[in-house]
């Protein structure tokens, strides 16, 4: 059998903040789930209590008003606990992706892997590439290194919008930071709009973690998680 | 037929990784690290930020239809009922602990200080917000008053109001008892204080979550440390939960 081509595909410091974040934003979507269970309502503006009218409430989705405990941290109702997981790995995140951002920009891991170009949005390549991911081929055989534009948008999308919103949308939460930057809150509309935003991008976060891996496992669990791991990906024939 | 699926192999990743984070809470290792957040917060927020930034204040038509009241909303102690019962009159603010001249105040005196009016918004730990008119004395102009001794660093609020027998505390260090934005308000949306809010006189330490914002104030305790003091970790829900002292966060 011939042996499948080898390539080093992923640099230590991708891989590194790959995983720091991966486990960020698990422990950070199950603390915040907790965190939502204290009041499982959402409001637009500046203020939203009981009396209030939300957009939306926890009791909609779940019986008893409350996110069941194998999805949430802690597993039983406990906020203070909650808040100390969720503000850990709330700093574990922005700075793990601060020092990506710095890394990635001096190794040109962005302008060489993540650029978009514009002859790549054309109508008829993005046709192209979604015929090739129903065909789950979804690497480029002339270029087997290459992101492709899903790849490409999606990563793009996490990295300098979903990740950045969900930092910021935190921010604008915190009493003491409202106090020194008001501007940041009122960009979001408000303390409770920058709490559903905060929301709403966490859904869209667990939304693209799950498709991520589902895609990992559909191009090769072991190889996909082994080039994350050690850098080495075997180019599928 | 398989008997592990898909769902509950997810349920049992999700499981694992819940009951790996219980099981870290409940090492003292653990807990100590994830406690850690709060120190580094803190500094973080006031190394970057202004500490004597205002919080945002609103206009009267920006305030909740209706404020919510939130933990005690009726004092159990039977000293506070008879308080209450005779509208106050007999109450008296102590200013004590490290003072040259120790306080006693009653509502007269504190509303015959200069005032500070703000409308501002109460952020709850649990999520919730309300924006609510405030009435009252800085705390800065009581302590003034009273003299804070050079070895004082925090203040402590004790209260009238029990949660499962234990009594309501809190504490700010000087950075927030000298923000001209922490006042003791007696009035609230233009009325005397209800009891449900407070009466006679609440914290408003307004750059931190609510349940720093201590009710039912029955003296003012200027202190060098918090560790002797009740539970240690200067608050009740810090105690007994594990809230952060620091609630700018």
């Amino acid at each position: 059998m011939a042996s499948e081509p080898t390539i080093y595909r992923h640099r230590l410091s991708t891989r590194l903040w790959h995983w720091v974040t991966a486990l960020s934003v698990i422990v950070l979507l199950g603390s915040g789930l907790m965190i939502l269970n204290a009041h499982g309502q959402l409001y637009w503006g500046e203020y939203g209590a009981n009396y209030d009218q939300p957009w939306f409430r926890v009791g909609w989705v779940f019986e008893g008003a409350r996110v069941p405990g194998w999805l949430t941290i802690p597993s039983t109702y406990n906020l203070a606990l909650a808040r100390r997981w969720h503000l850990f790995f709330a700093l574990v995140l922005a700075f793990a992706l601060l020092a990506f951002m710095i890394a990635s920009l001096l190794n040109r891991h962005f302008q060489r892997d993540l650029r978009v170009r514009a002859k790549e949005l054309a109508p008829a390549h993005l046709a192209a590439d979604a015929r090739r991911h129903a065909a789950l081929r979804f690497h480029d055989p002339e270029n087997p290194r290459a992101y492709n534009i899903f790849q490409k948008l999606s990563y793009v999308a996490v990295i300098f919008v979903l990740l950045p919103l969900m930092i910021f949308t935190g921010l604008a939460m915190s009493p003491g930071m409202n106090a020194a930057w008001p501007w940041l809150t009122e960009m979001f509309g408000g303390r409770q709009s920058a709490r559903s935003i905060h929301f709403i991008a966490a859904m869209l976060l667990a939304g693209f973690t799950i498709v991520h891996l589902a895609l990992v496992i559909l191009a090769g669990a072991w190889n996909e998680v082994r080039s994350m791991l050690t850098g080495k990906w075997k180019v599928p024939q | 037929m398989s008997l592990i699926t898909r769902r509950s192999l997810l349920v049992a990743g999700a499981g694992g990784l819940v009951a790996g984070c219980d099981a870290i809470e409940r090492s003292e290792a653990g807990r100590d690290l994830l406690f850690k957040a709060e120190a580094v917060n803190r500094s973080l927020q006031r190394a970057i930020t202004d500490r004597g930034a205002l919080a945002r204040q609103f206009s009267e038509a920006e305030m909740s239809p209706r404020f919510r009241a939130n933990g005690t909303i009726f004092p159990a102690d039977e000293t506070y009922r008879t308080l209450m019962r005779g509208n106050f009159a007999d109450w008296r603010l102590v200013v004590d602990g490290l003072v040259a001249r120790p306080l006693k105040l009653s509502l007269a005196d504190l509303r015959a200080l200069p005032q500070r009016v703000q409308i501002t918004r109460h952020d709850c730990v649990e999520g919730w917000s309300a924006i609510g008119k405030w009435h009252g004395p800085k705390l800065s102009t009581l302590l003034d008053l009273a003299g804070l001794k050079d070895t004082a660093r925090y203040l402590v609020f004790h209260c009238a109001d029990t949660l499962g027998g234990r009594p309501y505390y809190e504490s700010v260090d000087l950075i927030d008892a000298f923000h001209p934005q922490t006042i003791l308000a007696w009035a609230m949306n233009n009325r005397t204080l209800p009891v449900e809010h407070g009466a006679p006189l609440r914290l408003r330490v307004e750059r931190q979550l609510g349940y720093k914002h201590a009710k039912y104030i029955m003296r003012i305790e200027a202190v060098a440390a918090l560790d002797g003091i009740h539970g240690g970790k200067g608050g009740l829900w810090e105690d007994i939960a594990g809230y952060e002292w620091y609630a700018g966060i």
